[in-house]
């Protein structure tokens, strides 16, 4: 009796237990606002993912419910007991023709709306914008074509409404380009061109966050980026200031800066337009401090941070390509040249 | 039984020297087992390290490099030295138990398959010394070009497969020759248990999935050794070859390493149901329509690659049928349950789990079978999840079903039960909290393989919980381990047949004999004991036959030392692949004169 007993209590918690997780995770689902959430819709083709997503979801929850339902009843009701004699049968073709058509009915309710979006997916309406996104060890270049040629890094801005067509590219490894409210991910292939486009539904002051998707090295998890959406507004003045020169540093300490970061080795890999910086291994600094992240989204684009980073930024962000310039680091700069060149930095608004 | 006795006294049986050149199947499959289960653990501890590095925000227990180590060595060492060998250990021992045949087709060659495997695994494992591979277990180009991983660790990844390699394909092609040609009397193919029929089936999926990645493979040591371009873009070479090759392979892999497990609880369900198997032949179809169309799904790994839309179409179709035969299957396990009598020990715990566990794993398949869902689901936790689900929760879960089914048959002990249940609550509790939160975390948009990540997006608290699910499965298995060696102390007490079960094996004594069956046995049924229990057909008495078992060799272990050391020319210098070919070719020449008496 107590053995009954006790592998009574086990199935029904077996029953019980994957039900109340999942409940706590629905719940949670709906509640929780994580700024990386695929599931809060804010551009156009995350809206054409969850049109296929939600309807799958629910076949797949209904699915999960009623089979561990159906596995925990079967357990329950054909255990052992004294005097119980076991059917003995070999089968049943009606029963197992019935539950092939089953799968076949859920397979073809997948497959219908699946086939319509890859479809729209692909569709791209004739007046995008366009973008070239770019991934690097580890980091994103943004170029675009369609305004005045403006290069930035690691912070997209974009017009609210307007589709805009990337073209996705890679200079070194695979990486992927990916901003989960807006838009599934598209990898970012070595020798190919990948298009992805999508439309960001309103302008919000906070950015949306993206992030690389695919390993690409040591710093994968540091290789982040994130999406302005702007009025078209305020989109136009972002585009005249990031298509102008660089500005002239105006304080003493930015000016000292200027002209160490000119004849140190930062001219080697960086472009400041409108100076003899001119090199684009790194990420263009023409507008550095217009920017509110630096390392590629992962740290406040302050003082202490810019130094932190020009002294080695192998710290922040392991395998880092840049080479570390503080000379405790094995570089040539001093801590006070490093100052400056931060300063310079940050009034390149 | 005097000439049994007498064919017996050749052979020694016991120290050290007789298991290296042992050529019994049974043996070999004990090898591969506690080789296999070590390796489990090892990659065990390195899960472990890299859920304690993921445990809260800013993990700092690990560096980048060591955790791309990590995560990497842990897939290969799970998939390639745990998973798969372990499935082996099944098929070794219990293939010619199961078929009523006295060994498998080639001996020598199965005691070549284990040496090599073993020579492989260390090989891999020896990595931790220089430096282990770190990009990722499918090892995307150009990432492990020597232009992004200059270091040994992508040679390792290389060598190590392809060492991997031989051996499985050895074994397969004997396990394939052995079902077909050695079964007993009356062991019809449509009499084969559901074990073999999935044994036969990974054979013929390991025979061909095997060399389109040694295709890669040998491109990629090309590349790294001898400057070819075969993945570098801008030079002739293509990235995205490396990924056609390699999921040609990896997707039939996947079945390779769940079929094992599913002919595992094909065979536990029944006996503990009290009643056969509920559609035996079409979980037999299914299992061969889940494996031909395994061959047709590969670019469902590749949908955010930029494939363009009648491809995504093509592949997604494809790969949502494979829920079909998948569903039938588990239909067919539930329909055993029906109307049956259940005894509800570890073994069948395991194996009701494994439906549940493993159906979860598949629903979650199907999800990301649509393209359009795959963009949010590619390369983040939810695919994690997806794929603990199907290889944890699914391979991992039958193996231990089988383990606690067959360890009578194997050592004629029993495990304690009550351990035994500690053990599958300790496991199925802490598979769910471990793995189940994956799903909520990939859809918060947690990327899979960061060693870090920022408290700001609420991706803390389930992957705590994550963690202590880890630490839960891993007191799961510590109990096993302590239920194993109390076990081994034990007294054999096991009878030829203690769970009243159907198939050959059980009717040879527990431990079996070094020849298997004293009389080979005559098979009238799909459940041939349960057949002649109720036909009152007594087992046939010795006729006192020769029985000719072959002697032990030391040829296999040698053959598979010259094997390693050509695999270890790349990582040092190429005159150790010559001294290898040297010894591979004397051993093959001493393999083939070898006296057969």
């Amino acid at each position: 009796m107590e053995r009954i007993r006790r592998v009574r209590l086990n199935t029904s918690a077996r029953r019980l237990l994957p039900l109340l997780l999942l409940s706590i995770l629905v719940a949670l689902t709906v509640a929780c606002d994580a700024p990386m959430s695929t599931a809060v819709i804010a551009g156009s083709d995350n809206r054409l993912i969850w049109g296929p997503y939600t309807l799958i979801m629910w076949m797949a929850m209904i699915t999960f419910v009623l089979t561990m339902l159906l596995t925990a009843y079967l357990s329950i009701a054909y255990r052992e007991r004294p005097g119980r004699v076991a059917q003995q049968i070999h089968g049943n073709t009606r029963l197992e023709v019935l539950w092939t058509l089953i799968p076949v009915a859920i397979v073809v309710v997948m497959a219908v709306p699946t086939i319509t979006t890859i479809q729209q997916q692909a569709t791209v309406p004739p007046d995008a914008m366009k973008v070239i996104a770019i991934g690097h060890q580890w980091w994103f270049e943004f170029q675009y074509p369609d305004n005045g040629g403006v290069i930035t890094a690691n912070e997209l801005h974009i017009p609210e409404g307007k589709t805009v067509a990337f073209d996705v590219r890679s200079t070194d490894v695979i990486h992927a380009f990916w901003v989960p409210q807006l838009a599934g991910k598209i990898d970012m292939m070595p020798g190919h061109v990948n298009k992805i486009h999508f439309s960001a539904d309103k302008a919000r002051p906070e950015p949306y966050l993206g992030q690389c998707a695919e390993l690409c090295g040591y710093s994968h998890a540091n290789m982040r980026f994130r999406v302005f959406v702007d009025t078209q507004a305020d989109f136009d003045k972002w585009v005249a200031n990031a298509k102008a020169d660089a500005k002239a540093p105006v304080s003493p300490l930015a000016k000292q800066g200027a002209e160490i970061f000119s004849r140190s080795a930062c001219i080697g890999c960086h472009t400041v337009a409108g100076t003899a910086a001119q090199a684009k291994l790194g990420p263009s600094l023409t507008h550095l401090g217009a920017r509110t992240t630096i390392a590629a989204g992962t740290l406040e684009n302050n003082e202490a941070n810019l130094q932190k980073w020009i002294h080695n930024s192998a710290d922040i962000k392991p395998g880092s390509k840049m080479p570390p310039m503080g000379t405790s680091a094995g570089g040539t700069l001093s801590d006070d040249e490093i100052k400056a060149v931060a300063a310079y930095l940050l009034e390149l608004k | 039984m005097a000439t049994v006795a007498g064919t017996l006294a050749h052979h020694e049986n016991s120290g050290v020297w007789s298991w290296l050149t042992t050529v019994d199947h049974k043996r070999i499959g004990a090898l591969y087992g506690i080789t296999a289960f070590s390796f489990f653990m090892w990659g065990g501890v390195q899960a472990l390290l890299v859920r304690t590095q993921l445990a809260v925000p800013h993990g700092a227990v690990v560096d980048a490099k060591l955790y791309n180590e990590l995560f990497t060595m842990h897939a290969l060492t799970m998939i390639f030295l745990a998973v798969m060998p372990l499935g082996a250990s099944f098929q070794n021992f219990l293939i010619p138990l199961m078929i009523g045949a006295r060994d498998v087709a080639f001996p020598r060659l199965n005691a070549l398959s284990y040496w090599v495997f073993f020579g492989g695994a260390v090989l891999l494992t020896a990595s931790f010394f220089f430096e282990a591979p770190g990009g990722g277990w499918f090892n995307y180009a150009p990432l492990s070009e020597k232009e992004f991983s200059p270091g040994l660790g992508i040679d390792f990844y290389v060598v190590g497969l392809m060492v991997l390699g031989i051996s499985s394909l050895m074994a397969a092609l004997n396990f394939a020759v052995t079902i077909i040609n050695m079964r007993a009397p009356g062991m019809t193919m449509m009499r084969l248990p559901v074990f073999i029929w999935m044994s036969l089936i990974i054979s013929f999926l390991l025979i061909l999935a095997l060399p389109p990645l040694t295709v890669a493979l040998i491109q990629l040591l090309f590349d790294r050794q001898f400057g070819t371009h075969f993945f570098i873009a801008g030079e002739g070479g293509d990235p995205i070859l490396w990924q056609h090759l390699f999921w040609v392979f990896g997707h039939p892999e996947v079945y390779i390493l769940i079929l094992p497990a599913m002919g595992i609880v094909s065979e536990v369900i029944p006996v503990f149901s009290r009643k056969p198997l509920f559609g035996y032949p079409a979980i037999v179809f299914a299992g061969m329509a889940i494996a031909f169309l395994g061959w047709a799904v590969w670019s469902h790994h590749m949908f955010t690659t930029g494939m363009g839309a009648v491809p995504r179409t093509i592949f997604a179709t494809n790969t949502m049928i494979i829920a079909i035969p998948t569903g039938v299957k588990v239909f067919n396990w539930l329909g055993t349950m029906y109307g049956g009598n259940i005894r509800f020990n570890t073994a069948m715990s395991f194996a009701v789990a494994f439906i549940a566990l493993f159906t979860i794993g598949g629903i979650s398949g199907v999800m990301h079978a649509s393209p359009p869902v795959d963009g949010q689901h590619q390369d983040t936790y939810f695919v994690v999840a997806h794929l603990h689900y199907v290889l944890v929760g699914g391979a991992v879960t039958g193996i231990f079903s089988g383990i606690y089914y067959w360890f009578p048959k194997m050592t004629g002990r029993f495990l304690d039960e009550k351990l035994g249940m500690v053990h599958f609550w300790l496991w199925f509790i802490g598979v769910n909290l471990t793995f189940f939160p994956m799903h909520y975390l990939g859809l918060l948009g947690m990327p899979r393989r960061i060693y870090t990540y920022d408290a700001g997006l609420n991706w803390g608290f389930w992957n705590m919980a994550e963690t202590i699910g880890a630490f839960t499965i891993a007191a799961g298995v510590l109990i096993f381990v302590i239920n194993f060696f109390r076990s081994m102390g034990q007294e054999k007490t096991a009878e030829a047949n203690p769970w009243g079960a159907a198939t050959l094996e059980w009717a040879t004594s527990s431990p079996p004999p070094e020849h298997d069956f004293d009389v080979v046995p005559v098979v009238r049924s799909r459940d041939p004991l349960w057949y002649d229990r109720d036909h009152n057909i007594a087992p046939a008495e010795p006729t006192g036959e020769h029985i000719h078992l072959p002697p032990p060799s030391y040829y296999p272990i040698l053959m598979a030392t010259g094997v390693v050391l050509m695999a270890m020319g790349p990582l040092s210098h190429l005159a150790l692949t010559a001294v290898g070919v040297l010894i591979v070719v004397y051993g093959i020449w001493g393999w083939a004169l070898e006296p057969t008496e």
